[in-house]
């Protein structure tokens, strides 16, 4: 009987782990960078990292379903003669008719619309099926200007200048030839099947300066009437936010890196950006520097997904959080129910990201009219409605749980945090501590 | 005829009465005198009015126009005429950077120079230089004529998709995916109609060069890298 050495347990590389391995072959093959929808799908210190305090001997709580908790907030009253007021702190964030199908569209609204919030267009344009079914609508205003003309902006609720987004802060739009439908092509003034690239910068000006010119344009053009937005990407927060009030924003729009795209490269979704935990406070601190903190509104996005997100993201400042891959989820993206379809495309349901590709078995991010079938708006957007309205009542509960009778009297005072990666971007003590990195000298 | 000036009147109220104009409104012709320079001027006009502004302008003049007749006596700051969709804008002098940028529609003529990056991402407006236009004009131009009747700058064209260019003069450069094409007798056609529609009659269209997409760009491939 011979004697064997044991062998060891085979080992894989922790840096040249399989999906690394996979995509280094997939490049050799295709010569082409990665390109997929979402946001980063890394782990990145989030929400989950804080915890409220509630309330105890210190501070009294407010009864559940007796005493109110109110959750509107009002947008845009810097500047607009027309402001717009949300039942609830949680809007939709933009998403394009041509990146999304019209179903999909037309269900985003009918939810937002049930819950008493607003939606927003995207790169592309205006379709009648979200304005028709949002009752607020915000335009977006981009650097491709698909689409773009002064009727849909006087019929818009409110205008959002995009800067950038969280996916990718600096990088520009994708739209691959799959998806440019007659319709879509005709809509953004292109020719059918190619690949359509958005500019990563406006045509018509750069910088600060500039934007405050811009602003001033589309205030005259639209009589002062709209709120305008401005959309940052998360990447210098509190210089971007200084700027954008200075420039004359009445609302901030701040896309941390968990915040998704339609289309672009995974090493840019994956390697440029901030987290949304540390978006907030600088920003926040950049409002409070100027005096404009809920003056000029801070809205978040970028991986909210429940109301403990939204009361966590109001705490630490915002005035109101943007959700778009969780509405997209609420609508049925990425359901279980289409996995033999999933499988098919050699991925499995809660990971298919291939959203440019335009096969999505879901029927929302296509432009296949067999596909976008799947999808009954209706049915849809009420799914989105009990999200939104599930959403509102978490963020009520802890709320109140804390003592406050607005869900934008969270603090964040109210809160710890579990790591000290959370607890120095959130700028809250590490639990049962009294520490914050970087203050107090140490 | 409403004369609007600038030096005392605030821009608002300018800007306000040309959006109050309904269809068979009496005014039909506006003055604008001491713009000095302001931005936003006669921006959002969307009636068939007549807008002469008498003087020189900053950024944004004639900004989304639909149908209005608008005419700049004196020089434009960046983005006139930007994302136009009807009507008819003139500059009498000079245009800065981004002259006509994102244009639907309607003619835009400058009877001056153009500075740079004339005409980025046009989709469907017409526009006429009579001088030269700088570096990066047409940049992703999609639809639409820009005509240049002097020279043009570096980097013509690049990234263009379906807007044609039409340049009399010297072109430093072709942009990316840019490269000259036949001139065919519709081309000539169209030319002749743009330069009777600029009041241009001193200049023959075989005069000018056709410039368009070499539509190698239009579907990525790892092999055309080197030319982003």
């Amino acid at each position: 009987m011979s004697y064997q050495n044991p062998p060891t347990t085979p080992r894989k590389s922790a840096t040249f782990d399989d999906f690394t391995t996979s995509e280094i072959r997939r490049a050799a093959a295709t010569g082409i960078y990665d390109i997929r929808g979402g946001g980063a799908k890394r782990k990145v210190p989030h929400f989950d990292d804080l915890l409220f305090l509630g309330a105890s001997i210190s501070r009294y709580p407010l009864e559940g379903y007796r005493e109110k908790c109110e959750t509107s907030v009002v947008l845009g009253a810097r500047f607009a003669r027309k402001p717009i007021e949300l039942k609830i702190p949680i809007t939709i964030a933009g998403m394009s008719f041509g990146s999304l199908s019209g179903q999909a569209k037309e269900a985003l609204g009918r939810g937002a619309t049930l819950a008493g919030t607003s939606t927003t267009t995207g790169d592309g344009g205006m379709t009648e099926e979200e304005r028709g079914h949002s009752q607020t609508l915000v335009y977006q205003y981009l650097p491709s200007r698909y689409g773009m003309n002064p009727r849909d902006l006087r019929r818009a609720d409110a205008i959002e200048i995009v800067i950038g987004q969280g996916a990718k802060p600096g990088g520009g739009g994708m739209l691959l030839g799959q998806k440019i439908s007659d319709r879509v092509a005709d809509m953004r003034t292109l020719p059918k099947g190619i690949d359509q690239r958005s500019a990563c910068r406006h045509p018509d000006w750069t910088g600060p300066d500039d934007l405050e010119i811009k602003i001033l344009e589309l205030r005259e053009i639209t009589n002062w009437e709209k709120p305008i937005y401005v959309k940052v990407g998360g990447a210098r927060p509190y210089y971007d936010t200084a700027l954008a009030v200075k420039a004359g924003a009445d609302v901030v729009v701040l896309d941390g890196m968990q915040g998704g795209t339609a289309a672009t490269q995974e090493v840019f979704i994956e390697n440029v950006g901030m987290p949304t935990l540390a978006c907030i406070r600088p920003a926040v601190q950049a409002l409070q520097d100027l005096g404009m903190h809920r003056k000029v509104q801070l809205v978040i996005s970028g991986g909210i997904r429940s109301g403990a997100d939204v009361a966590k993201a109001l705490a630490l400042g915002a005035d109101a959080v943007s959700i778009g891959t969780a509405a997209l989820i609420a609508i049925g993206d990425n359901d279980p129910r289409w996995e033999a379809d999933y499988n098919a495309l050699g991925t499995t349901a809660g990971a298919y990201d291939d959203w440019h590709e335009g096969k999505d078995p879901a029927g929302i991010t296509t432009q296949d009219p067999e596909l976008s079938q799947r999808l009954d708006p209706v049915a849809a957007g009420r799914r989105l409605a009990n999200y939104l309205k599930v959403m509102t009542l978490e963020t009520q509960t802890i709320a109140r749980a804390c003592g406050k009778n607005h869900v934008h009297n969270l603090e964040p005072e109210d809160l710890c945090a579990l790591t000290i990666e959370a607890s120095a971007m959130a700028q809250v003590p590490l639990a049962g501590t009294s520490w914050i990195p970087g203050k107090g000298g140490f | 005829m409403p004369v609007i000036d600038l030096a005392v009147t605030p821009l608002r109220e300018l800007n306000q009465a040309l959006h109050d104009l309904t269809s068979g409104s009496n005014d039909t012709h506006f003055e604008v005198i001491n713009p000095r320079g302001h931005h936003a001027v006669a921006v959002g006009v969307d009636q068939p009015v007549t807008v002469d502004v008498k003087g020189s302008v900053g950024y944004y003049c004639a900004g989304m126009n639909e149908q209005a007749t608008i005419t700049i006596h004196g020089s434009a700051g960046p983005g006139v005429a930007e994302n136009m969709m009807s009507g008819t804008v003139v500059v009498k002098g000079d245009a800065s950077q981004y002259a006509g940028a994102t244009g639907r529609g309607g003619l835009l003529v400058i009877e001056g120079n153009a500075s740079s990056r004339c005409g980025i991402s046009m989709k469907g407006i017409d526009i006429v230089v009579h001088g030269n236009i700088g570096h990066m004009s047409a940049f992703m131009a999609q639809a639409g004529n820009l005509v240049v009747l002097g020279d043009a700058g570096e980097a013509l064209g690049d990234s263009l998709y379906e807007a044609r260019i039409f340049v009399r003069g010297a072109v430093k450069s072709l942009g990316a995916d840019c490269i000259e094409k036949e001139m065919r007798p519709a081309h000539l056609e169209i030319l002749a109609g743009l330069l009777d529609k600029a009041g241009v009659a001193d200049v023959r269209p075989e005069e000018f060069k056709r410039y368009g997409s070499a539509r190698k760009l239009y579907n990525f491939h790892i092999d055309n890298a080197d030319a982003y």
